[in-house]
């Protein structure tokens, strides 16, 4: 079996959009005071091959604040975010190989290639995300209604 | 004061990736399940995150310089070329079998849960098996064209 049984989740678009309005404004902050490009895929991959990017202060700095995000929310809220797998651990390992291999490759991933890319109007970032969004779409189609329906 | 202000982007980053439910596989996987349990509350982050970050980005490269840095760093390659699509297309992949995209999946690692540290783990993996390929076509292309020469 690919996948666990789904899990409905609530729709929930005014929280959605709140926290796309701060991953946006954290983008331009990055932009305003570093120069830099808010892509998940670039602050890892810096991190991991130090001797290409010797400027790797800022980099931990960035991820250090991401990790603390949800214990932020936990200090505000009283609860953490909610992170629930539906995946099998074998399909978790799979999945996060391909992504590894796919964003080196591409270059970017959502935040990268999907809200700055896009929000720049670069051509390459919104070939990206269209690419992606569309096999992203298909793989859970697939997955969810074709090898597992 | 240039780390400060960096972990401090990257937990406004962490804290609306958190709220946004963009660190919750169940919720990714459900928005991309139109034909199942459809969960459209994503498209209200990538809205507002695009949003914001298009018209921040427009005040704020209007300015000769980033205010910490000296300049600012952008992808100026605008080809749309095999890697680009290809890379894409794979990471698409993986983001439909596993539901954690890097940008999610960072800040989730402040949650503690097993599974993300497993995804992460793989993706690390992706990251170098993906930049040990590179070196090698590299390596042969470089060879092919001195053969030529």
């Amino acid at each position: 079996m690919l996948e666990l049984t789904a899990i409905e989740t609530l729709f929930t678009p005014w929280q959605s959009l709140a926290g796309g309005v701060l991953i946006g404004l954290a983008s331009v902050l990055l932009m305003l005071t570093l120069g830099r490009i808010m892509g998940a895929t670039g602050v890892l991959a810096g991190i991991l091959t130090p001797s290409a990017h010797p400027d790797i202060g800022w980099r931990l700095a960035l991820l250090a604040g991401m990790i603390t995000g949800p214990l932020a929310v936990m200090a505000l809220t009283g609860q953490m975010p909610a992170v629930e797998v539906p995946v099998s651990m074998p399909m978790l390992l799979v999945g996060g190989f391909l992504v590894g291999i796919g964003v080196t490759y591409g270059s970017g991933c959502t935040s990268g290639h999907g809200v700055c890319g896009v929000a720049r109007l670069s051509r390459r970032s919104i070939a990206a995300t269209a690419v992606f969004m569309l096999t992203t779409g298909l793989t859970v189609f697939v997955i969810r209604h074709v090898v597992g329906g | 004061m240039r780390l400060l202000s960096t972990y401090l982007i990257g937990l406004i980053f962490g804290v609306g990736i958190s709220i946004s439910g963009m660190a919750n596989p169940a919720k990714v996987l459900n928005f991309f399940d139109v034909a199942g349990t459809w969960d459209p509350s994503l498209i209200f982050v990538m809205g507002g995150a695009v949003v914001v970050a298009f018209l921040g980005y427009r005040i704020v490269l209007r300015r000769p310089a980033p205010i910490i840095d000296a300049k600012f760093h952008l992808p100026e390659n605008s080809r749309i070329d095999a890697r680009l699509v290809g890379g894409s297309a794979l990471f698409g992949v993986g983001w439909g079998i596993a539901g954690f995209c890097p940008g999610g999946a960072l800040p989730a690692l402040g949650t503690g849960q097993i599974e993300v540290f497993a995804f992460m783990a793989a993706l690390i993996a992706g990251i170098f098996a993906a930049k040990w390929l590179m070196t090698l076509t590299n390596a042969r292309a470089a060879r092919l064209l001195r053969r030529e020469t």
